[in-house]
């Protein structure tokens, strides 16, 4: 039993470390702030002049935030997966001895930490851009899909991420491998927002369901990627 | 047929005379289906898209079905084999290209029949996801490494397919039936078919997964001599270098 126990809390501490050091080279780094967050914005403005109308923004507003979210998540993905893989820092961490659920865990999370400052300013810009509307219940609703919805992003990026780390060709590789698995967190993710943010006068209510679906999903891929993460960086 | 030649071909007698039976079946199938067959009451002649479509849709979820079957006994310790992961990646190969055809079939015979290429269906939705899905698996065992690196990357990716394909199914299901009507109801729910025609259709399932079968094998073993090559490519090409330099 204490074995399991050490087991355990062996993995929690290498999850700690890792999402303390890919969050203090983003700190050190600033991608996020200085590349992501400004493409992610211009995206939106960028929807604004497809669209062109103020009618239709308001309408796919939610859609429209959840898939700049997911076009930038790309990046986020991609730059978590550069540092590791240049200066072989990735063969260092295999070779380390660190469990690799551990390695798994913490750069799920500094990519989820990054991934809901993303989401936060994308909401903020579709409320200043495209006129959408948060009302008390309905910013509980937000904040917990935003949570769901990011876990689940984190999980497969790390996943997918660590599968195509320091393969040739993994900028466009990437993309194909990630859209199609997290089809169902754009989904979940746009109809709770619908709801929280109540276009088309849906109801808050309506979208507690949604986030159901974000949840298993987040756990489902989380669990997973705990378990299968050791198999692909252990070649 | 010269000896040298004999010796690393993917033919057997085995595969000669599979491939044999299919090719009648293909011509049997072709008579049966674009001529002796009737013409459907509500469909007309658009119906016959069916014979090619339905065992092509068959074929490639056989075949998806073989991939995740062959990278799991790859990933089992005790059946791990490099036979299984070109199995795996003979079998997402000619999933894909069927996958495609019965696609493609698909939306046309929606033009002729719905009016419409395309629908948001969910078993449409979610057989485009597996299309794509199997693109970014083969994209991957392209990627290079060592076979083994090859095989354990690719028969994790083709676990998470297996458990990816149900949540998106979930997913569109719920989606399409909060957004619209269903729009599509299930072919042949409660309709009685031409006995010529269920027959048609059998032997059209039936003739397509020996054409499956055939294929994988002969792909599985051109796969095999593939990493052969690079095997001892390398090797060959040194000891050749060497002896250049002795003479």
């Amino acid at each position: 039993m204490s074995e399991t126990r050490r087991a355990f809390a062996s993995v929690r501490a290498t999850a700690r470390l890792i999402a303390i050091k890919d969050l203090r080279i983003e700190r050190r780094g600033r991608v996020l702030t200085n590349q992501v967050l400004p493409f992610a914005l211009i995206v939106m403005v960028m929807f604004a002049f497809a669209l062109d109308s103020d009618a239709v923004l308001e309408r796919v507003a939610p859609g429209l935030v959840w898939l700049a979210t997911l076009f930038s998540t790309l990046f986020v993905i991609a730059r978590s997966f550069a540092v590791e893989s240049a200066d072989g820092a990735l063969d260092q961490l295999r070779t380390s001895g660190a469990p690799s659920a551990g390695i798994f865990l913490g750069k799920a999370l500094a990519l989820m930490a990054q991934l809901l400052v993303l989401v936060v300013v994308l909401v903020a810009a579709a409320v200043v851009l495209y006129r959408a509307d948060i009302s008390g219940q309905g910013g509980v609703l937000l904040v917990t899909t935003a949570l769901a919805a990011t876990g689940g992003l984190a999980a497969v990026g790390t996943l997918y991420g660590g599968l195509s780390a320091g393969a040739k060709g993994r900028e466009t590789l990437l993309p194909l491998l990630v859209l199609p698995v997290v089809a169902p967190v754009l989904i979940g993710a746009t109809r709770a927002t619908e709801s929280a943010f109540g276009t088309n006068g849906i109801a808050v209510s309506e979208g507690w369901p949604w986030l159901g679906l974000l949840v298993v999903f987040a756990v489902l891929f989380s669990v997973t990627g705990a378990i299968a993460f050791g198999s692909l960086l252990d070649e | 047929m010269t000896t040298t030649s004999e010796r690393n071909v993917t033919g057997t007698s085995f595969t000669r005379g599979l491939g044999i039976v299919t090719l009648l079946g293909i011509v049997l199938l072709v008579i049966l289906g674009l001529f002796v067959s009737p013409a459907d009451v509500n469909q007309g002649e658009s119906v016959r898209i069916m014979y090619a479509h339905v065992p092509g849709a068959w074929l490639a979820y056989l075949a998806f079905i073989v991939t995740g079957v062959s990278s799991a006994a790859y990933l089992w310790k005790r059946t791990r084999s490099l036979t299984w992961d070109r199995f795996a990646g003979a079998s997402a190969e000619v999933g894909v290209l069927f996958m495609g055809i019965s696609l493609v079939t698909g939306s046309l015979w929606g033009r002729i029949t719905w009016g419409t290429y395309w629908t948001w269906d969910a078993r449409l939705t979610t057989t485009a996801f597996l299309f794509v899905t199997y693109v970014g698996y083969l994209a991957v065992r392209g990627l290079g490494g060592s076979h083994h690196q090859r095989a354990r990357r690719s028969a994790v990716l083709a676990l998470l397919a297996v458990l990816e394909i149900p949540l998106v199914h979930f997913s569109v299901r719920l989606w399409n039936t909060l957004h619209q009507e269903a729009s599509v109801a299930g072919r042949g729910t409660d309709v009685t078919m031409d006995g010529l025609m269920l027959f048609s259709l059998f032997l059209g399932v039936v003739v397509f997964t020996l054409m499956y079968v055939w294929l994988v094998l002969h792909r599985q073993r051109a796969l095999a001599l593939q990493d052969m090559v690079e095997d001892t490519g390398l090797d060959a090409a040194l000891a050749a270098r060497r002896a250049e330099a002795a003479v």
